[in-house]
């Protein structure tokens, strides 16, 4: 039937060679996940990440329920179909765990986030910091004589561009709280 | 009822109305109100073993061979870290433990106090779950908790982390039946629909394979008599990982032996040109696959699991289950029953044929001798004079390991205890301690290599104190037996550090811990020495010396596919390719 001994330096492949035949898709995946708000919880959620590999390109957590002491964890995270449907699964089986949702694939959805951005400048440049600022509608919520702190709420997407049109004009730091998310309607 | 009581106090109440009977464990300062607890109390039988990680693998074998949870108590810094290999080692096989440490009292916490150590931190990832627990009140709840986690779903090690102080402090006892055990609710039951399609797969099945692994026995007895009957009734040829042997008989009619990296051949052609697979509480370990390209191309893939991150991790299943597997069997003997109980008769002995044609291959044959101890001829041997016994096996990881899963023949679950997932050497003896306290007259055996059986050799010491009598068979190649095999194989026989130059002779160390040793080298002394092993009355080692250069085979190379195993007259040098050396 088949060969019982190997030819000599018979070429094999190793098992971690192997592409998975969707490997070249990577998707991005907005993951919401209600947890128990308790010690650790957060710890277990990153360890399960950094662990088994995955990657987390934002992560946001807050308690939603005071009473019910539970939280709501956002998490954006990158990877090939199947493993985007192992993380799911190895979310959904750690224990203070209640649910996990897929926001990319569970329909409509809103994504936010909020960023602060300071950008330093003078004469035109700090005019023209103002007037984008403006066209997309950041607050300035400080002021010195030499700059601006502005925050801006919106996609992921749209504080990027934010950023790249401030970077010529000044930009300072940044700080960005990572991504909300919420279904729609429902 | 609710009753006020210390915290120490509440923990020996609550392992009461678990129906603990067991704990194994090691006292220190963490954890002294706990002991003076138990002290006090004869419900609860503790075991006092020599490390911490021999508590561990005693309160797995204790758990494996018995379907309860196996309980352990530790004290905190040293005593939770040396509990760690064990925990993984249950976390990889999922075998239920709860696991009680002490820690530094509350407000020394963060202090780097006098044997502090983040043991929630250190343990996250090799329990189940676990919980520092900082309040009496909820100590109780917790503990119950704690049963519930380990045991539903896939059964795992979870660990409570208990400060001095709440052990001291008074708090109210919470019983079993008051405490919410929270929104954890593994799904058993499986989807019906999926459970018909299943039923009529089996219908059309031309070459189905049953490939069933150590959730069958995790699921419970019952769960084994559903596979037997699934087997039996369809004539399906069934096949099982190192972890579920026993589920169905090695006598059975339908049996075609272990599969895998040193399966049987019958078992990896089977599964390479099979049809249908039903993957029964398996979890397509990459010892079971070999190469995953090439791993059983033409079939169509069912897997029955009660962990949804078991289905499609690394393979791709045509057909995924969620569910208990004694529930599912359970609902698909049902359907199938009452489809008619059809099976494709004709290109199932079509099949059959083709299997015998495999099995006449006689791919566990080896070259006898008459004058030194094959290993497999003692395992042959033990077999032969166990015959019928209902008898516990233990081992430790190696050679000795494989060997004793291929030559030793498992008619029932619970029987047959090894590290599968981890590969713990270090694993056997204390293992096989557990089973013995927990079956205290039956026949318990260690299959042990001599290396892996230093690693916890000091566990002789807790079957001397508690007249466990345990049979530590060694199968002594003064090698390490597995490494020297790969080394040969893909390095060039360099044999680096693969022996060690300075064994303790074992009969005098019997003779030190206070047992009885056997040492035999002569073939033809085997059967008496086996014989008066079995005879004795208490624990013995036996120094079982034999051939050092033998090597385990079937095999799969690492990186290899299915129908290319290594037989054991194959020429073995080089026979794994260069990418395939990375795999471990
Ligand atoms: C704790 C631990 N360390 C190292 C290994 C790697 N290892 C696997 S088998 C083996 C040799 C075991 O030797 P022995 O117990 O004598 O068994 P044999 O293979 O000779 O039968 C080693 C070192 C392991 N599995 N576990
Ligand atoms: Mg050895």
């Amino acid at each position: 039937m088949s060969a019982l001994r190997l030819k000599k330096g018979a070429s094999k492949k190793s098992a971690y060679d192997l592409k998975d035949p969707n490997a070249d898709v990577i998707e991005t995946h907005t993951l919401a996940c209600i947890v128990d708000n308790e010690a650790g919880v957060l710890a277990r959620v990153i360890g399960l990440f950094s662990g088994r590999g995955y990657n987390i390109d934002s992560l946001t957590v807050a308690e939603i329920d005071k009473e019910g002491h539970m939280s709501r964890v956002t998490i954006v995270t990158t990877g090939t179909p199947a493993v985007i449907e192992q993380i799911k699964a190895q979310l959904g089986r750690i224990v203070p765990v209640h649910e996990v949702h897929d926001l990319t694939v569970e329909g409509d959805s809103v994504e936010r986030e909020l960023a602060l951005f300071r950008v330093h400048g003078t004469g035109d440049h700090r005019v023209e910091a103002l007037r984008l600022a403006d066209i997309f509608r950041a607050n300035v919520v400080d002021s010195t004589l030499e700059s601006f702190v502005f925050e801006l709420t919106g996609t992921p997407d749209k504080i990027d561009a934010f950023a790249d049109l401030m970077r010529p004009l000044g930009l300072g730091r940044i700080a960005r709280t990572g991504v909300a998310a919420l279904s729609r309607g429902k | 009822m609710t009753r006020q009581m210390t915290g120490a106090n509440m923990i020996v109440q609550a392992l009461k109305d678990q129906g603990v009977d067991t704990v194994f464990g090691y006292p220190g300062g963490a954890v002294l109100p706990i002991y003076d607890a138990i002290f006090q109390q004869n419900d609860i039988r503790h075991i006092l073993v020599r490390h911490e990680q021999g508590a561990v693998h005693a309160a797995e074998g204790y758990a494996r061979s018995t379907g309860k949870p196996g309980v352990v108590l530790v004290t905190s810094g040293p005593g939770a870290t040396n509990a760690v290999t064990g925990l993984t080692d249950a976390l990889l096989d999922s075998i239920p433990l709860v696991v009680l440490t002490g820690q530094v009292p509350t407000f020394m916490i963060g202090t780097d106090g006098f044997q502090e150590a983040d043991t929630v931190g250190i343990t996250r990832p090799c329990t189940k779950h676990n919980w520092l627990v900082k309040d009496t009140d909820k100590l109780s709840g917790v503990i119950h908790e704690a049963f519930h986690v380990a045991t539903s779903g896939r059964p795992g090690p979870v660990l409570i982390d208990i400060p001095k102080d709440v052990q001291f402090a008074n708090g109210t006892y919470t019983p079993k039946g008051k405490v919410a055990t929270g929104h954890y609710k593994p799904t058993v039951k499986g989807d019906i629909a999926a459970i018909t399609e299943l039923a009529e797969m089996i219908e059309k099945a031309e070459r189905p394979i049953i490939y069933s692994g150590g959730g069958v026995i995790n699921s419970g007895k019952g769960a084994s008599q559903l596979l037997r009957e699934l087997s039996n009734e369809t004539n399906f040829p069934i096949t099982s990982t190192l972890m579920g042997l026993g589920a169905y008989p090695a006598s059975g009619d339908n049996w075609v032996g272990m599969l895998g990296m040193h399966g049987l051949y019958e078992a990896n052609m089977a599964m390479h040109d099979c049809d249908l697979m039903i993957n029964i509480g398996a979890r397509f370990d990459d010892r079971i696959t070999g190469r995953l390209d090439a791993f059983s191309p033409n079939s169509k893939k069912v897997h029955v699991d009660i962990d949804p991150s078991s289905i499609n991790k690394v393979v791709h299943v045509d057909l995924p289950i969620i569910g208990d597997v004694g529930h599912v069997l359970e609902d698909l003997l049902k359907v199938w029953k009452s489809r008619g109980r059809k099976t494709n008769k004709g290109a199932l002995q079509q099949w059959w044929s083709q299997i015998n044609e495999w099995r006449a291959k006689k791919c566990l044959s080896y070259t006898p001798s008459e004058t030194i101890i094959k290993p497999q001829y003692a395992l042959e041997r033990l077999e032969a004079l166990t015959k019928g016994m209902d008898r516990y096996i233990t081992t430790e990881v190696g050679q000795h390991q494989m060997w004793a899963a291929q030559y030793l023949g498992f008619e029932d679950p619970n029987r047959w205890m090894t590290s599968g997932g981890l590969g713990t050497m270090g694993y056997g003896l204390p293992a096989s301690v557990g089973v013995q306290i927990a079956h205290p007259d039956a026949l318990v055996v260690n299959v042990a290599g001599e290396a892996s059986w230093l690693m916890n050799m000091q566990e002789m010491g807790t079957a001397i104190q508690y007249r466990a009598p345990i049979k530590q068979l060694i199968l002594n190649n003064e090698r390490l037996g597995m490494v020297r095999q790969w080394q040969e194989l893909l390095h060039g026989e360099r044999y680096s550090h693969s022996w060690s130059e300075s064994l303790p002779d074992f009969v005098k160390l019997a003779e030190a811990f206070g047992c009885k040793g056997i040492r035999v080298s002569d073939p033809s002394e085997l059967d008496a020495a086996i014989q008066e092993m079995l005879d004795y009355d208490g624990p013995v080692i036996m120094d079982c010396l034999v051939e050092k250069h033998e090597n385990c085979f079937p095999m799969i190379p690492s990186g290899a596919p299915h129908n290319e195993m290594l037989m054991g007259d194959a020429s073995t040098q080089d026979a794994i390719g260069s990418t395939g050396a990375v795999l471990v």
